[in-house]
């Protein structure tokens, strides 16, 4: 646990593996919907690379530097569909967010990490849904309301999922 | 849990230049990320190499994801079809009859057509498919309705070629890889095809509306308006898409839009055929017929 609550710039040297497995969750998060074998009429699937990073930056704040998002932002726009450019703009933005919001907030708990996840996730999926709109796509904006509650919901068990994933890559 | 003061880098004077640029890096980044932003809304098949890259890649999972998914739908329906088999052959054999009439009839009118073409000295050149293929997945996360096709460059694939599946039009190839190749749908917001409304051949244009339907618009005269159940096919109009290719069937009609379904379902579908691009010589000859009835 102490290896956390270390000071930028006084990291412990971290492994190959637990440096890697985050990176790695994340694309392979950024590949899920890809993977999925159905054809979609609508988007229902929830941006699972987005969420992991979240996950990852809120349980572990000082491993992602602050321009993190824009080579995982690249790799999720080249597989998602939506114009290249848009992840990496609006992750970054989010992420920069986080950070300023954590200046002023001294505390923070499960439910509050939830609600910065949640409003990132709609953030960021309401302004990739006008960003495609920008790029040539169409769609009524009420198309994206499912994945926005979808995704909200699901996160706590994609963060779930990246705590074991950290007990594991720090074993 | 109090938030350990991550970004605070302390008296290190190397850690505090480290920080800003990281700060620096992420917002010149971002301002890269609106460049290719607007690059990609100037041509959206930017980065198709890694982009089709990615899609190789990724195909033996998502053709065995594919494979697994059709065979335990069609466990399902080969118990479900033993169920009632008797009544279903029963409804299939009064089908057939009654289909019979109109085969003979559907004879005597290609047989038509064929002499009234040959009259006209018009060839028809049929479309050699270029390659037959499944539509293994697709972008469920964004709202681009695009297909993952496991056909690629090395099967001759190339962008901007029609798919269609085996009951009508399913989109264009957008970008190729090797061996994948993505298809933007008709559903997809970006996807424009000319069509006409059978029998009548009133012309109009169908545009994806992202969410699963089409939108229908009449070309010319401000007063056509179409009702549930019109059926339109492919016009042929501008080339890439060969012409009566079944496309929509209107579905929904409010004041100011139609909205119609895709004939060809991609969900249910179990192989695209990928054509080489039409070119429309023929068609300007042609629309002096009357387009073909019973289509």
């Amino acid at each position: 646990m102490s290896r956390s609550l270390t000071y930028r710039g006084y990291q412990p040297v971290l492994s190959v593996k637990a440096r890697a497995v985050p990176i790695v969750s994340t694309m392979a998060g950024s590949l899920v919907p890809a993977l999925l074998p159905m054809i979609a009429q609508a988007p229902v699937v929830p941006p699972f690379g987005l969420m992991v990073l979240l996950a990852w930056r809120l349980l572990r704040p000082g491993f992602w530097a602050v321009w993190a998002p824009l080579p995982l932002g690249f790799f999720d726009d080249l597989i998602s569909g939506q114009p290249v450019g848009s992840a990496m703009l609006c992750w970054t933005l989010a992420f920069l967010a986080i950070e300023a919001s954590e200046r002023s907030v001294l505390w923070r708990d499960y439910v509050q990490d939830w609600l910065v996840a949640a409003a990132a996730i709609t953030a960021c999926l309401l302004a990739g849904y006008f960003l495609a709109l920008f790029a040539g796509g169409a769609a009524p904006i009420l198309a994206i309301m499912p994945q926005i509650l979808a995704s909200t919901l699901l996160f706590p068990a994609v963060a779930r999922l990246c705590a074991r994933l950290d007990a594991w890559r720090l074993r | 849990m109090a938030r350990p003061s991550n970004r605070r880098p302390g008296y290190s004077r190397r850690a505090q230049y480290g920080l800003f640029f990281g700060y620096v890096t992420a917002v010149s980044g971002a301002a890269v990320a609106l460049l290719l932003l607007i690059l990609s809304a100037v041509d959206p098949n930017g980065f198709g190499a890694l982009k089709g890259a990615i899609s190789d890649a990724t195909l033996p999972i998502t053709s065995a994801g594919r494979w697994a998914v059709d065979r335990s739908s069609d466990a399902g329906g080969t118990i479900g079809s033993y169920v009632n088999a008797a009544g279903q052959v029963r409804e299939l054999q009064a089908e057939a009859k009654a289909n019979q009439t109109r085969l003979i009839e559907a004879r005597a009118l290609a047989f038509e057509n064929a002499r009234l073409k040959r009259l006209l000295g018009i060839t028809e050149r049929g479309a050699k498919p270029v390659a037959v293929a499944r539509l293994v997945s697709s972008t469920g996360s964004s709202i681009r309705r695009y297909a993952i096709l496991n056909a690629g460059y090395l099967d001759g694939v190339r962008n901007g070629m029609p798919v269609r599946g085996p009951g009508g039009l399913v989109g264009r190839i957008a970008s190729a890889g090797a061996v994948s190749a993505r298809v933007a749908l008709i559903t997809d917001g970006g996807t424009i095809v000319p069509v006409r409304r059978v029998p009548d051949g009133t012309p109009a244009i169908a545009t994806g509306t992202g969410d699963g339907l089409i939108d229908i618009r009449a070309l010319g005269a401000e007063n056509i308006t179409f009702k549930r159940g019109d059926v339109f096919v492919t016009s042929g109009a501008g080339g890439v898409y060969p012409p009566n290719v079944p496309v929509a069937i209107i579905a929904r009609t409010t004041r100011e839009s139609f909205l119609a379904l895709p004939v060809a379902d991609p969900a249910a579908l179990d192989f695209a055929i990928v054509e080489p691009p039409y070119q429309p010589q023929v068609e300007i000859q042609r629309r002096v017929l009357p387009p073909a009835p019973g289509q």
